[in-house]
């Protein structure tokens, strides 16, 4: 298939989708209060810039700040239960029930603990413990799928833990630590627009609380609006995620190797 | 065979190691080998020649019996079958591990690893990742890393298994070569009676699980080996007695 069909189909069929959306919604004569036409929802962008913006960014905020902490977590953690079984055994169950855990039911604990002045925070804690689980186990993983006869070869010549971590695990894990990043970032979004819903306030505006606020003033077109950013910040995710995976093992590693011939 | 009469570099007694799993790898294995020997394990399938090499090493603990080096424990390196090379590494890089294990300076390390790898023929390979590299160039590397840490005792683990007659035979005698330019000491596990006969002074013919020690063959091919001595009567005649041996202990 020719290049240009890849990326100009997918653009083709989107277009064609809002084209027949525009249409049916003025056909069937729908209310603006049940769906929003694109070319409405194309306004709402900039009628409502001055708030949709500030969210953006709020939203980036919680996400990016989320998502560093989980990864942090999560490969700190998991190196750390490389280095000793009984740590593993006494923590592990502890990050399963983090994860398994519905992290929306202890919104509310989180903002008395926190305070309800720091909504923020409760933002990027509950974006976090959504998000750090899968950075977690998928650098334990990647950490565990050693090559064992390098490490034997390793000790022959006498190396020490922190070598064998630093030299061999490590980089041996990077391609798992990077799958993990990636469902990570997508996680930590979903994270920090869940956690608005059931923690948001008006003190702290981010497109979670603009969508929920949209909808109690039935400003269809706002939501989707807001919604239609939340895609696009998505998608960004995925693809910086992509290209740092890219950057880092297109050089060595199979999965990211062109193929040839 | 003057080697007897030396103190052995190495010197394995009474040695015997069962697994977890029940199975009696090797039942009394006794061996000495002399420095400046170049000796093969060659056996059946699963009688303990790996797992003896890697008791030498000292990546198993022997269940009974013991390893000792007389003259002191000399510096050791392993070859696997597999290369066994960091993927996200270069060629220089994977061949100066065990100057890097050693907090060896990089400017030093970097010029000892380029040498090892000009002496497997890999020169110019340098910057190549392992994934750019054919299965023999990634098992000279292999090798390079070997002699980059300037062994004393060379151990190998049937290093030639999964590579090609032609591949196979070049670094049989690239290997012939290293030895006597370092003057190295190896061990050799190999299941190939044509490999074992060309390349050693001494078989050690091994029995089935639990292994043994069922014979022990000096050879005395000429010096320097090369191509032709494969096509020799002496050569012939060396391999069947290997080969010989090798019939006997697996019926015993």
């Amino acid at each position: 298939m020719k290049s240009w069909a890849r990326y100009l189909t997918p653009l083709l069929v989107f277009v064609a989708a809002l084209a027949t959306w525009e249409w049916r919604v003025h056909a069937l004569g729908i209310s603006p209060l049940v769906l929003a036409t694109p070319s409405e929802i194309w306004t709402a962008f900039f009628e409502h810039w001055d708030v949709l913006g500030p969210a953006l960014l709020f939203t980036v905020r919680i996400t990016a700040a989320a998502f560093v902490l989980a990864t942090v977590a999560g490969v700190g953690l998991a190196v750390l239960f490389s280095q000793s079984r009984l740590i593993e055994y006494a923590l592990y169950p502890f990050a399963v029930v983090l994860q398994v855990t519905p992290v929306v039911a202890i919104a509310p604990l989180l903002l008395i603990w926190i305070g309800y002045d720091n909504v923020g925070e409760v933002l990027v804690v509950l974006a976090w413990i959504i998000s750090f689980f899968t950075v977690l186990s998928n650098t334990i993983t990647g950490l565990r799928s050693a090559d064992h006869n390098l490490i034997d070869l390793m000790k022959l010549y006498g190396a020490s833990r922190l070598q064998v971590l630093w030299r061999l695990q490590l980089p041996g894990a990077l391609p798992y630590i990077l799958t993990g990043m990636k469902i990570s970032g997508g996680l930590a979004l979903i994270g920090a627009v869940t956690a608005e819903f059931v923690a948001g306030s008006g003190t702290d505006l981010g497109l979670g609380w603009v969508i929920t606020l949209a909808n109690r003033n039935l400003d269809t077109a706002q939501e989707f609006a807001a919604l239609a950013l939340l895609s696009i910040l998505g998608i960004a995710i995925l693809f910086a995620m992509t290209a740092l995976e890219w950057a880092l093992l297109h050089r060595w590693h199979e999965s990211a190797v062109k193929k040839e011939g | 065979m003057t080697a007897m009469a030396e103190t052995p570099l190495l010197s394995l007694s009474n040695i015997a190691k069962t697994f977890d799993s029940g199975t009696r790898a090797i039942g009394r294995l006794d061996l000495d080998v002399a420095e400046g020997e170049f000796v093969s394990l060659v056996g059946p399938s699963g009688c303990g020649k790996s797992t003896a090499l890697r008791i030498v090493a000292g990546l198993l603990k022997p269940d009974a019996g013991t390893v000792t080096f007389p003259s002191g424990k000399p510096e050791m390196s392993f070859v696997f079958q597999e290369p066994t090379l960091m993927p996200w590494a270069r060629a220089l890089a994977n061949a100066r591990l065990p100057l890097d294990l050693k907090h060896m300076n990089r400017a030093e390390a970097d010029d000892r690893a380029a040498r090892a790898l000009a002496r497997v023929g890999l020169a110019g390979f340098e910057t190549a990742f392992p994934r750019e590299l054919s299965g023999g160039m990634k098992m000279r590397v292999s090798i390079a890393r070997a002699i980059a840490a300037e062994p004393k005792l060379l151990l190998m683990d049937e290093p030639f298994a999964a590579l090609d007659e032609l591949t196979r035979q070049a670094l049989n005698d690239d290997l012939l070569k290293l030895k006597e330019e370092d003057a190295l000491t190896v061990l050799f596990v190999t299941h190939s009676v044509y490999e074992s006969t060309y390349l050693s002074s001494r078989v050690v013919v091994m029995t089935p699980r639990p292994g043994r020690v069922a014979a022990d063959l000096a050879m005395t091919p000429p010096a320097p080996r090369d191509e032709n001595y494969r096509l020799t009567p002496e050569f012939a005649h060396a391999a069947a007695r290997v080969s010989a041996a090798l019939k006997q202990a697996m019926a015993a």
